[in-house]
């Protein structure tokens, strides 16, 4: 197993260094010039030639990609040119508040999808059944933003129940910080539980027509240990697989619902400098967002191993 | 003589509907139309039958991973439909299963000391883990495997290695009746008669009473004691094995013997091969359900049903015309002539021909 995990990892590292050359050159690619947004009013061609100078941007392109992967290499992403702060002190500090924000969502989606898939295969047909594709298919249907708003309408502004917007770190009030988080990662949720739910449905379904399902029913067994531990854990690794990726489509899906709650995390990060043509920001982010996506797929792969044992000796 | 019936049908159908929504008018396929048989204690009761004559059917139902349609399942004198909770439970304990697949029908994701074990956690939870253990690598004993294969996962097995680990399964419970059904068709020929024999050997030796389900006669005639034949979701003919593969009064089940290859030189026979295909049990035919393939159908055939009678002690046949075409052709395994075809005949006269030019 460990060796099976570092081939992935090595694998891992020509992923990403691709991943780095496209996100270096469709930077390239955007329209607009920083340097120009920098130099300010007056356009001085001697300022924006020492801009470009000092920035690098002069550099033909292979040069700047270069300089730059050197640099993240050794853990310097650049500086935004922005606000002059090193990027990767920027995604530290943004980072979290929406690792927070996308593990509350997962959590709320696997809790809520989960159990919702197993027993409307269970009960496949029945109004169970029926009331939880209904219920999903609107959670798939209903857009963020309107969920979003409607529940900040009724929970925190007419019942007053939780704070509408913000952040609050959990080091400084954890509970405030999540019940701040409730809300937001309840949102994001909904679309992701009725994914879940549809897939553990369906995974469910399969497996429960198999023979070893009726044998273990055949044996005698508790219809619930049948269900838990002979179906689903069968069901299990489609299951582990989407929410691997899901959690990778959490960190881009937060965007919206952060800017909704006002949420200080990556979302708004990423939008604020894709508008200020911050290259270097935008190329740490998406770099950070890619590498977290392969570290999740690799978990998922890891997982496989605990759940199927076939892959064990091979 | 009298024994005891342990597991008994009555009147058993099952009917699924197919296809139709729409528009489309829905299909019922008559699985298992109209079963009554009885399977007495200690016997080894087979159920012979072509694929798709709902012998699996039928072995669900006595099972009841199926609920019938219509008719009942007696174990021991008690209804086994409506069972639920403690009673079913109790019922799985005392009738257990083999199945088809060893491939599939175990969980791939459990050792084999789980497998084997579960049942003995449902159905005898005073035991202490390591009692079961033991008693786990008692049962691996039995069926031929080391009690360290406990902990090693079924893929790691082969074929005839995972049915035998089916059968410790199934015993796991201490069941005094086991259903096999079609329990070494996805085996090797090879590992067939191992795991039949083994079957056999288990079944003296915990007392059992077994109804196995095979579309293979080879295996029945050895270790049954007595058989039922099916076509298209009826039995045809039912009695003793030994009389029935010698003197068959049903002509499918003649289509069927003689279409069993002799292994012994000398001893061929009438070959019966049957026309056509098997009709749909969603429209069987009016009548007699065999009347569209049998050599002998007259008119009688296509128009009344024939009922199940008794042709001698114990054996009963569903044919109008048992009795006459027993007089009129007697048996199909009867030895004729030197045992070699006239085809053969003359081929080995061209052979021996040939031999003798190249001599000169």
């Amino acid at each position: 197993m460990l060796a099976f995990i570092g081939r992935r990892l090595l694998v891992a590292i020509p992923t990403i260094l691709l991943i780095s050359v496209f996100v270096f050159l469709l930077q390239q690619l955007l329209p607009g010039d920083p340097i120009l947004a920098m130099a300010g009013e007056e356009r001085d061609p001697a300022t924006i030639e020492f801009l470009r100078e000092k920035y690098g941007l002069n550099d033909p392109l292979p040069v700047q990609y270069f300089k730059w992967i050197g640099g993240v290499i050794q853990g310097d992403l650049g500086i935004s040119l922005r606000t002059n702060q090193p990027v990767s002190e920027l995604l530290l500090q943004k980072l979290p508040v929406t690792i927070q924000l996308a593990v509350m969502a997962l959590i709320f989606a696997v809790v809520i999808g989960v159990p919702a898939g197993i027993l409307s295969a269970v009960k496949k047909g029945t109004v169970v059944d029926y009331a939880a594709n209904v219920v999903a298919l609107s959670g798939l249907s209903i857009p963020n933003f309107w969920l979003g708003i409607m529940l900040i309408l009724l929970v925190s502004v007419k019942w007053g129940l939780l704070p509408a917007s913000g952040y609050t770190p959990p080091g400084e009030d954890l509970v405030r910080s999540i019940t701040t988080m409730l809300m937001p990662a309840f949102v994001l949720g909904t679309a992701l539980a009725a994914t879940l739910m549809r897939h553990t449905r369906s995974a469910m379904l399969g497996v429960l027509k198999s023979d070893y399902v009726r044998t273990a029913r055949a044996k005698g067994l508790y219809e619930r240990r049948v269900i838990l531990r002979h179906a689903f854990r069968n069901a299990l690794v489609p299951i582990v697989t989407l929410t691997a990726l899901l959690f990778g489509e959490l960190v881009a899906g937060a965007v919206l619902t952060e800017q909704i709650f006002t949420i200080p995390g990556f979302g708004k990060l990423v939008v604020d400098a894709v508008f200020n043509r911050d290259y270097a920001v935008v190329q740490g982010i998406v770099l950070c967002t890619a590498v977290g996506f392969i570290v999740m797929n690799l978990l998922a792969d890891a997982a496989y191993f605990a759940l199927n044992p076939r892959l064990r000796k091979s | 003589m009298m024994r005891e019936t342990i597991l008994e049908a009555v009147n058993l159908r099952k009917h699924f509907r197919s296809g139709g929504g729409l528009g489309r008018t829905a299909n019922t396929v008559r699985a298992v139309d109209g079963v009554s048989l009885e399977v007495h204690r200690g016997e080894t009761f087979a159920i012979v039958g072509e694929s798709g004559c709902g012998k699996s059917t039928l072995a669900r139902l006595l099972m009841r991973l199926l609920d019938p349609t219509e008719g009942d399942v007696l174990f021991d004198g008690r209804s086994i439909a409506g069972l639920r909770g403690r009673t079913l439970r109790d019922l799985r304990r005392d009738m257990q299963f083999v199945f088809q697949d060893p491939f599939s029908s175990l969980n791939p994701r459990m050792t084999v000391g789980k497998l084997v074990g579960e049942p003995l956690e449902t159905h005898s939870p005073e035991l202490s883990a390591r009692e079961r253990r033991a008693k786990v690598a008692e049962l691996l004993g039995r069926v031929g495997l080391r009690p360290e294969h406990a902990g090693r996962y079924p893929h790691e097995f082969s074929g005839g290695q995972r049915q035998r680990i089916g059968i410790a399964r199934a015993l796991a419970s201490g069941p005094r009746l086991i259903i096999g059904d079609e329990p070494v068709s996805a085996l090797d020929v090879s590992v067939q008669a191992q795991v039949i024999n083994r079957l056999h050997d288990l079944k003296e030796e915990f007392d059992l009473t077994l109804v196995i389900i095979a579309h293979d006669l080879a295996v029945i005639r050895h270790m049954s004691d007595r058989v039922a034949v099916m076509y298209l979701g009826q039995i045809v003919e039912t009695g003793p094995s030994e009389q029935v593969f010698a003197n068959p009064r049903h002509p499918y089940t003649r289509a069927l013997l003689s279409a069993v290859p002799e292994p012994v030189y000398g001893r061929a026979h009438d070959r019966m091969a049957l026309k056509g295909e098997t009709p749909s049990p969603s429209a069987p035919p009016d009548g007699c359900r065999f009347h569209t393939r049998c050599p002998f159908a007259t008119e009688e055939c296509r128009k009344r049903v024939p009922e199940m009678r008794e042709m001698a002690p114990g054996q009963g046949a569903a044919c109008h015309h048992a009795e006459k075409i027993a007089a009129e052709h007697g048996s199909p395994v009867a030895v004729t002539g030197s045992g070699r075809s006239e085809g053969a005949e003359r081929r080995f006269a061209m052979y021996a021909e040939a031999i003798a030019d190249r001599g000169a």
